[in-house]
């Protein structure tokens, strides 16, 4: 207003007004206008990349891990070798080696049979020794077995070794290189479904090393923190939203709520280390440990998700409750808990994905630890699915690079079903008042 | 017997004293048509019968195993030592052999005692608490009420919980920090400027020094966390702008979920991919543009991280945004604001203490943020705020000096709990300021 005074003297001929001061900046404030709003659009296509980045690298990386390589060896069963009395102990390894120089039979000298020996995965054996225990009668035949192959072979198949790169940077080597095109050639190697990666345990040898045992320890932990999370969870916020009227001890439970729903993971982790493992002496890398740290994290989410459901129960349908006679914990046993279940469950499927992911605790109570075996029960030592997948990231092998990728897929997978049925659930039973 | 099996023996008795009490109730009721001369419905007092069945023996059953392994222990140890005065004087120490096979044998007699003595103490509980009540039912028997109080303290206790915990972690890490000031005292810890906790097992050894200076660590988690926020604030608030003020409806529902995926995708996964795919990619560059960059630079996981927490920041900035009153934008518009004019003079500042509230919480989750500098900042504690060199946090300095092998009176392992302390602390006064704000500027809008 004052910029129009001062200027209005001075053209005389045509009194300028507001609105011509207006336009003139229009343009300006227009384009300042589209910049903004260019901005925001950045801001969430940059967000959109990310993700796009981040899952597709994972991706890349992973999905060869769902096939594996496998060398076909023409194994002769030597009864020499092979006793009845001590089948489980005979010396499978030999046999493999013996499979091997078979088919390459110029191969002399000691550091050359090491390297065509070191073409097949140790776990080679294992499986002719299992094939023998099986079935005896195949010992004095020859039969063809496809053996899983070294990790740096599945590594050159699958294409993530340079051939070209000189020998002395090459985890492969040029005669394993001539003996490996010469199998390809007789079609004695293969890429076939990685069944091992979804059935077995830990392993040093990348070509051995699956998932499954994370994913039982993973699932016995998830077991222990439902049971306990989800009626305490509930019970929790039946009180504080139900029952509780409203003083100094209430308010204090809320924002010890509101705050540990804040607090990081990894200070629950010591808690877990201080109060379950040295004070209480439960065992260390135990699903049930995990379970009750896990617990501990959750309940503020399932607490919080459980109380906005029970707000969303409408009163009237408590008032009417109540004027047919029913005493106040009937009203909410039988009416407002019932109404207010499927936003509790979902409250509680996001808690549980959460815990699912959860890493930093675990390492804190010893989850951390390299365990081949399946875990059996709550307290048998295990690890879980996060907790392996950083382990193996550790792992210098190239080939791991490419297993942590497929653990990551595997998690994600279980996440997005989890938070799928949270949604589904919400969907189907939300109502609107 | 084995817990399992006993805990499932209390629940099945449990089960058949709800059956028990109903029954009694209809016979004292004379059948059922004397029903309504009951106080309650014949399921309360079954359920009182079960109610006092269960709860003093699962209570007695959850006590005995949580003491159990520390009392056994103890009876032991002290076992141990009398055979080790005993023989200590008349027998040479390659003989210790059969006193650890005596301690052993007894550790496993008092464990099946133990293990006995809860099964016969809890299902003798279990049974008196049924023949009590089934003695006392009676048509004048308040059963309801009885049960619906049992059932409100047993919520209050489930509430309580939540106290219980934040009081379990004050402690068992305060106790432990405590411990380890006694060794390092508070004012080297705090303003130390050497962090090297290895502590020499030989007098002799190179680079353990056993310096306790938390500042590179501190300052180590200042600068990832800035990087993060300088990375996550820009992007959430914009993103949260345009979808709440531009965004069609359409746009709305598909980006929203999709950007809100970055807050459920693992930490781990974050890890991952900082040092296996951005640490790389950053490192390159640098070394393009004549940079020496470290393969663990504070950059890569500041980067990272920031992204995991863009749809935090934008989420809560979005509710914020969204709670400003349409009155101020329509007051806005009608004196001819542009759109853009409109948010960032009015509708930002009204939002403005929620914001700054939404971003105080994700800073405190970037501070207790583990596994992405876990996996992609290095472990030396560097004096530096040079984002392309190697820091370490408070978070990694925890893990690393507590997985594995401990010892609880190393002030290498007692460390992590100060700093855990810390963390706690700090977090704890951001979260705290956060929620006050952000309750605050709620209740000015509603």
């Amino acid at each position: 207003m004052n910029n129009t005074e001062n200027i209005t003297p001075h053209s005389k001929k045509r009194p300028e007004r507001t609105l011509d001061i207006v336009n003139r900046g229009l343009a300006r404030r227009y384009r300042a206008e589209q910049r903004f709003r260019l901005y925001g659009l950045s801001a969430i296509i940059a967000s959109l990349l990310f993700l796009s980045f981040l899952f597709i690298s994972i991706f890349s990386n992973g999905y060869t891990t769902f096939q594996q390589t496998f060398i076909k060896l023409n194994v002769f069963f030597d009864p020499e070798h092979l006793h009845q009395e001590s089948l489980a102990t005979a010396d499978y390894q030999g046999l493999v080696k013996r499979s091997l120089g078979s088919m390459f039979p110029d191969v002399k000298g000691r550091s050359d049979k090491r390297m065509l020996y070191g073409l097949v995965s140790s776990g080679a054996s294992f499986q002719l020794r299992e094939l023998v225990l099986k079935n005896a009668d195949i010992i004095g035949k020859t039969q063809a077995v496809w053996v899983p192959a070294d990790d740096d072979v599945d590594m050159l198949i699958k294409g993530h070794f340079d051939r070209e790169a000189p020998e002395a940077e090459r985890r492969i080597k040029d005669r394993q290189l001539a003996w490996i095109d010469q199998m390809e050639s007789e079609g004695r190697i293969k890429k076939k479904f990685n069944r091992a990666f979804f059935t077995s345990g830990d392993s040093r040898e990348p070509e051995l090393a699956g998932i499954w045992g994370a994913v039982v320890g993973s699932f016995l932990t998830l077991v222990v923190t439902l049971i306990l999370s989800f009626p305490i969870g509930v019970a929790a916020a039946v009180y504080l939203e139900e029952f509780a009227s409203k003083n100094r001890w209430t308010d204090l439970i809320e924002v010890n709520i509101n705050n540990l729903a804040a607090v990081p993971s990894i200070v629950f982790g010591l808690l877990g280390l201080a109060v379950f493992l040295n004070f209480f002496g439960l065992p260390r890398s135990a699903p049930i440990v995990g379970g009750l740290v896990l617990t501990l994290m959750t309940l503020p989410v399932i607490i919080i998700a459980s109380r906005s459901a029970l707000k969303s129960v409408p009163p009237s349908i408590r008032e009417a409750a109540l004027g047919v006679g029913a005493s106040k914990m009937q009203m909410v046993a039988h009416h407002v808990i019932p109404l207010a279940l499927p936003g509790m469950l979902t409250g509680t499927i996001i808690g549980m994905a959460r815990a699912l992911g959860e890493t930093a605790p675990l390492l804190m109570i010893g989850m951390v630890a390299f365990i081949v075996d399946i875990p059996r029960g709550f307290t048998d030592p295990s690890t879980a699915l996060p907790v392996q997948i950083f382990l193996w990231a550790d792992s210098p092998e190239r080939a791991f690079v490419e297993r942590t990728s497929a653990a990551i897929i595997i998690l994600l997978a279980f996440l997005i079903t989890m938070n799928a049925a949270a949604v589904v659930l919400r969907k189907k039973f939300e109502r609107r008042w | 017997m084995s817990p399992t099996t006993l805990l499932i023996l209390l629940l099945g008795l449990s089960a058949l004293a709800y059956y028990v009490g109903r029954r009694r109730a209809f016979a004292v009721a004379g059948g059922g048509a004397g029903i309504k001369h009951l106080h309650s419905r014949p399921v309360y007092y079954g359920a009182l019968t079960a109610v006092w069945c269960g709860i003093p023996a699962l209570l007695l059953f959850g006590f005995w195993l949580m003491f159990e392994s520390s009392i056994i222990t103890h009876l032991v140890v002290a076992v141990v030592n009398d055979i080790k005065n005993l023989v200590s004087g008349n027998i040479v120490s390659g003989e210790v052999d059969p006193v650890m096979q005596a301690a052993a044998d007894h550790y496993r007699s008092l464990q099946a005692t133990s293990t006995a003595a809860l099964a016969v103490c809890a299902i003798a509980l279990a049974i008196i608490g049924i023949v009590a009540v089934r003695a006392k039912i009676a048509p004048t028997l308040r059963a309801r009420n009885v049960v619906e109080k049992v059932i409100k303290y047993i919520l209050i206790a489930c509430s309580t919980i939540a106290i219980f915990t934040t009081i379990g972690i004050v402690l068992s890490v305060l106790y432990e920090a405590i411990r380890f000031f006694k060794i390092i005292p508070v004012t080297e810890f705090l303003f130390g400027l050497q962090w090297s906790p290895q502590m020499a097992i030989r007098a002799d050894q190179v680079g353990s020094s056993g310096a306790f200076g938390a500042v590179p660590v501190f300052l180590g988690t200042a600068l990832i966390s800035a990087i993060a926020m300088v990375v996550a604030v820009p992007v959430g608030l914009m993103s949260a702008i345009y979808l709440s003020e531009y965004a069609n409806k359409k746009f709305r529902a598909a980006a929203k979920p999709l950007i809100e995926i970055l807050a459920g995708v693992p930490t781990v996964v974050y890890g991952f991919f900082a040092a296996l795919t951005v640490a790389p990619f950053i490192r390159d560059t640098g070394s393009h543009l004549g940079l020496g960059v470290s393969s663990e630079s504070a950059l890569a996981a500041g980067l990272v991280m920031g992204i995991m927490i863009i749809p935090f920041v934008s989420s809560l900035s979005d509710d914020f945004i969204n709670a400003v009153p349409q009155s101020l934008r329509d007051g806005a518009y009608s004196l001819g604001a542009t759109q853009s004019e409109t948010i960032r003079q009015v509708i930002l500042p009204a939002a403005l203490p929620g914001i700054v509230g939404g971003v105080l919480l994700a800073v405190s989750r970037a501070i207790g943020e583990t596994m992405i500098v876990v996996m992609a900042a290095g472990l030396a504690a560097n004096l530096t705020v040079n984002p392309l060199k190697t820091v370490t946090t408070v978070t990694v300095q925890i893990v690393t000096l507590l997985v594995g092998d401990q010892e609880f009176d190393s002030p290498k392992t007692l460390a992590a709990f100060a700093l855990g302390l810390l963390l706690f602390v700090v977090t704890l006064i951001l979260n705290v300021i956060a929620l006050h704000v952000v309750r605050k500027y709620r209740e000015q809008y509603e």
